[in-house]
């Protein structure tokens, strides 16, 4: 793993589809390590911001600026999606995959497809096609798929959302374990308990735009604005 | 009603005996339709996939030929293809009328925008599926392509013996390209035609029969391969 924690600036951020503004003008700057938690309610524009930050889907104006060149900003990042994206292959070519486009040898790929399938207790599942897991599984697979090339950053959109309490902690504690191997985390949840448990800082999101930034400490303890509070009460919010 | 049970006992007969007759028109129709086959899918494969995953100029406008192109009465193909290939025609000096070349090439014409359409759905549909997740892992043009073609294999195929399905079962426009002649140009449709016009219903229904066969065969497989897609399997 790298010494400088790749960073990531948005400046002037902005999403407009069809004459309405999804998003922004976000203005945001995340460095350090940890987990960045992105909060807000239905809509807020959690996702979108994750995929603007990831590249998948492009500013209608604005920046998305890298510590380092693009391409290698790219290449060491993963995401893993709000609806798992299974292909229609088996559990092992699921895992193998990510690495197969790095033309990673055979051996490895492997080796890594069965230590990643045993984290994940998928691990007698292999041959199976991934689109007939359950929900919680599928969720699990795409995020041993996002890990197995252990990337400096991780995006996570709601990775617990299928999964019960004790699929949450096993994934939390995969998380934690890639976040102390390095790893940058910037997750979107509504568990809040689990935004307390495992923020290092937060984003909370509302109406496309940053309400608040603060780490998670300040955030939890005195929220700056109304919005924030009604929202932590579980009130809600206009 | 006792002439008709006499005409399929002796169609079978045929069928059972391998008749040279039903044996060569049948060999002659298969050869006519796989190459058609296989000169539309390497077309029509290709060009689906691209229609669905690039942004191009004139794509709407190539949807909407293809579509066009689909519902053409095959008998006008026939007809187009017969004035091209006519002595007069630009394509004259060729030589290729009333040969199986020139009931190949109608047999393309016609099944070509078949296959490159379902192609295109098909790819649409898991391009979208897949898209979020191919951008995500910053594959290159060529490894989305792969990967679809991979992963969409099985309505590839599908696609494929639905263009099969109508090529083997097509009779205006091959009668009009080829001319149905003995020895040359007969195939199972044309046959069939001559047979039950000269009232010789025998052979005609022997054909019929190894028809039915294909296109059950071709039916089953188009089931048998959304099954495997269903459950997950290959
Ligand atoms: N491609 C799109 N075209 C039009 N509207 C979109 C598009 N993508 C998102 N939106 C809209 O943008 C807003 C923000 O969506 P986004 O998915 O980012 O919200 P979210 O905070 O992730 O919500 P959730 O908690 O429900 O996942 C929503 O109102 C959504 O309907
Ligand atoms: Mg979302």
């Amino acid at each position: 793993m790298v010494k400088h924690p790749m960073s990531v600036e948005l400046e002037q951020a902005i999403i407009t589809r069809r004459g309405t503004q999804l998003l922004g003008p976000i203005d945001l700057s995340l460095s350090g390590t940890g987990f960045t938690i992105v909060l807000g309610p239905n809509g807020a524009g959690k996702t979108s911001l994750l995929k603007v930050l990831h590249g998948v889907t492009r500013l209608s104006s604005g920046r998305v600026r890298w510590s380092v060149p693009d391409k290698e900003a790219r290449e060491a990042q993963a995401y893993v999606f709000q609806k798992p994206i299974m292909l229609r292959r088996s559990v092992r070519q699921n895992l193998a995959f990510p690495l197969q486009l790095l033309n990673f040898p055979k051996a490895e790929i492997a080796e890594r497809v069965t230590h990643w399938s045993g984290r994940i207790g998928l691990e007698d599942a292999l041959n199976r096609p991934a689109t007939r897991l359950s929900g919680g599984e599928q969720q699990k697979l795409a995020l041993a798929r996002a890990l197995i090339r252990e990337p400096q950053v991780l995006f996570l959109d709601e990775p617990c959302a299928n999964l019960d309490g004790r699929s949450t902690l096993e994934i939390e504690k995969l998380l934690l374990a890639a976040s102390t191997a390095g790893t940058r985390i910037i997750m979107t949840t509504h568990d809040l308990g689990q935004a307390r448990r495992l923020a290092s800082d937060v984003v909370f999101l509302l109406n496309g735009k940053v309400r608040e930034q603060a780490t998670a400490q300040d955030f939890f303890s005195a929220q700056q604005t109304e919005e924030a509070q009604a929202f932590l009460n579980g009130d809600i919010i206009e | 009603m006792n002439e008709i049970w006499a005409g399929i006992q002796a169609a079978f007969r045929l069928i059972v005996t391998l008749d040279p007759d039903l044996v060569q028109i049948t060999l002659r129709s298969l050869q006519v339709s796989l190459s058609a086959l296989v000169i539309a899918s390497a077309i029509a494969l290709p060009l689906g996939t691209w229609l669905a995953i690039r942004r191009f100029r004139f794509r709407r406008l190539t949807i909407a030929t293809l579509n066009a192109l689909m519902g053409l009465p095959p008998v006008v193909v026939g007809l187009i293809v017969y004035l091209l290939l006519s002595r007069s025609g630009p394509f004259g000096v060729l030589g290729l009328l009333f040969t199986p070349t020139a009931m190949i090439i109608a047999q393309v014409i016609i099944i070509t925008p078949l296959i490159a359409s379902i192609t295109h759905q098909a790819m649409r549909e898991l391009w979208a599926e897949y898209h979020d997740l191919l951008i995500s892992l910053n594959t290159t043009k060529r490894q989305r392509i792969w990967t679809l073609i991979r992963d969409g294999r099985r309505t590839l195929l599908t696609a494929a013996l639905a263009g099969f399905g109508r090529a083997i079962g097509e009779v205006g426009a091959i009668m009009i390209v080829g001319g149905n002649i003995d020895n040359a140009t007969r195939v199972l449709t044309t046959a069939i035609a001559l047979e039950t016009g000269k009232g010789d219903f025998t052979l005609a229904l022997g054909l019929g029969f190894v028809l039915i066969a294909l296109a059950l065969l071709v039916n089953f497989a188009i089931h048998a391969l959304s099954r495997t897609e269903r459950e997950g399997r290959w």
